[in-house]
This record gives C-alpha cells, structure tokens and sequence, in this order.
C-alpha cells in the first residue's frame, strides 16, 4: 500500500528526543511540524537542519497543556493532515510524594498524560479516515518500575502506557496503530542533573546513558509502514536496565 | 468551505459515508437500525468525522451515543448545526 499524503507531528520538538525524532521522520519523507512551547530557536535550528538535508518542516509555537493550542497544532494544512504524531512534550517536578504539591502534581498530569490524550483523540478522526495512523507516546522506564522522587512523572508515564494499549486495540482494525516508548536515562535537559552520578551509569547493562538519537530510531520505526503489525506495544530504549 | 447544511445534503453524506464503511447502498434508508446495519461505535467515530470535514459539525461521544437509526444520526447533525 502507499503512503497516504500528509504529515508528522512531533510535540516538544525543539531539542532532545523532539529534536532527533523530527530529523528522523523527515529523512523517511514525511513533512514535519515542530513544535516548542518557548525555544523558537531550537525549533528553527532543527527546522534549518531538516531543510538543508532535503526535508520539509513547519515550525508550530503552541502549548500542549492549553486546549485551544493543541487543536491548532492538529489541523489539517497544506502539509496535509497529521498521520504520524509523536507526543513528546514531558515536565517533570520532583520531589519525594509527601512534598509534592497539588499544582506539581496536576501540572506534569496535564503536559504528559492528558495532552496525550487530547492530540491523539484529534488525530485519530483524520487517521481512521486515512486508513492509515502512527502514534507514538514518549513514556519512560520510571511508568514500568519505580524510581523514588518521581511520584507524578511515574503516574503520568505509567498512564500513557496504559492510555496507549487502550486505543491500540480500539482503532487496529483501521490501519492506525498506537504504541509508546519507555527510554531510560537520555541525555536531555530534562535529565541533566540526574545523569551527573557515574554511580548510575555503572547500573546500566550498556554502560552507557542513551542518546536522543537511540530513542529516535525506535519512534522511527513505529512510525514507518513496515511497523503495521505493531501496535499496543512499549519499547523501552534503556540500556537493558529494565531487563 | 463547509457543504450547506440541510436534510437533503446531510442524508447524501451520511448515505455515502456508510457505504464507505462497507454498508450496502440497497440496505439504506433513514428507518434503517444502525444495528442491522452492522454500524459499530468506530464507524460512528468515523462518520462523526466525515462530518465534521464536510459540514463543520463536531459530532461527541455523547451526542451519538443515543442514535439508533440512520434518520437519527442526520436529524442530529442538521440539529447540531441549527
């Protein structure tokens, strides 16, 4: 079957695993938006690098915690409707759960678990009529198995991972597929004070953190036509840690 | 731009989106059971979206989830959009 015409939605994709993802995507041909909720430059940076290898890239500012925002992330343009979207954007607020107040909590629920859910529940209407859908949801090893201090960002990576499984099998039979990635620890800014401790790295198998690139070639590949029959899966990217 | 919406309109929309989803177009008729049809809830998903595209008309889970037949399902979108 070919392609259908359209485009991929990477959210936070204006550096770190957003980033590399958007690259990869559009070396495969497909147009990207990439969006940022306040580093323009990172996102234009990375839409430079995607032109100047051949590719196609829309820069988007929106906000995925705001409603309003994510519907106009979604809407069909002339780069066609959204039929790869990869939701990226992620917080986290650490701290031990006794301390975590009621604004941390509901404020990494909202950007990582509930603005999963309202981009894919607008892209999906496109997809089924497509025949044709990709979502991929960036989760974490810390939604499979616990990681103290990170109470909310664990019960919003645990319900992406259950989010996803569910639309799996509800929308399978139309040729659109859902599954997650769980990375492990990534070189991003959101882990760079955490990574500092070589006592960790000595905890992974891989002895080694991972890349936002290493994350980008498991999207990709959930992302491509040869992926169909993959869907309702999580694919930690994590140095055999979780193994 | 979105189609007009009136009864004549809506009902070819809707008569053409399920033969899109596999519906007979001899079988159809505004009496017609979504049931008999064989018309489940992700069809109805899909029909709310080719709605949408052609008219505007946001279709929700909860303003389909009473409709039992095919007259049903275009009174509601020319309602929604009235």
């Amino acid at each position: 079957m070919t392609r259908p015409e359209g485009c991929a939605l990477i959210t936070g994709s204006s550096r770190g695993i957003g980033a590399a993802t958007a690259i990869a995507l559009a070396a495969d041909g497909w147009p990207v938006r990439i969006n940022y909720r306040a580093d323009e430059q990172g996102a234009r940076e990375v839409a430079e690098q995607i032109t100047a290898a051949g590719g196609k890239a829309r820069v988007l500012q929106g906000d995925v915690a705001a409603a309003a925002d994510t519907e106009t992330l979604l809407e069909p343009g002339e780069d066609g409707p959204v039929l790869v979207l990869v939701n990226n954007a992620g917080l986290r607020l650490d701290n031990l759960s006794p301390q975590i107040s009621d604004e941390d909590w509901a404020r990494v629920i909202d950007v990582n678990l509930t603005a999963t859910f309202r981009a894919t529940r607008q892209a999906l209407g496109p997809m089924l009529r497509a025949r044709f859908g990709r979502v991929v949801n960036v989760a974490s090893i810390v939604g499979i198995r616990a990681n103290p201090g990170q109470a909310n960002y664990a019960a919003s990576k645990a319900g992406v991972i259950g989010f996803t499984k569910t639309v799996a099998q509800e929308v399978a039979r139309r040729g659109v597929t859902v599954n997650a990635v769980a990375p492990g620890f990534i070189e991003t800014a959101l882990t760079e004070e955490i990574l500092d401790n070589s006592e960790l790295v000595k905890a992974i198998p891989a002895r080694r953190v991972g890349t936002p690139e290493d994350v980008a070639a498991c999207i990709r590949f959930l992302a491509s036509e040869g992926a169909g029959y993959v869907t309702g899966t999580t694919l930690t990217v994590d140095g055999g840690l979780s193994a | 731009m979105p189609t007009d919406v009136n009864t004549d309109n809506v009902e070819k929309v809707i008569f053409d989106g399920l033969v899109e989803l596999g519906t007979e177009r001899d079988e159809l008729s505004r009496e017609a059971s979504l049931e008999d049809l064989d018309v489940d809830s992700l069809d109805l998903v899909e029909l709310a979206q080719i709605v949408e595209d052609e008219f505007g008309v946001e279709l929700r889970g909860d303003d389909v989830k009473d409709v039992k037949t095919v007259g049903e399902v275009i009174d509601l979108v020319v309602a929604k959009a009235g």
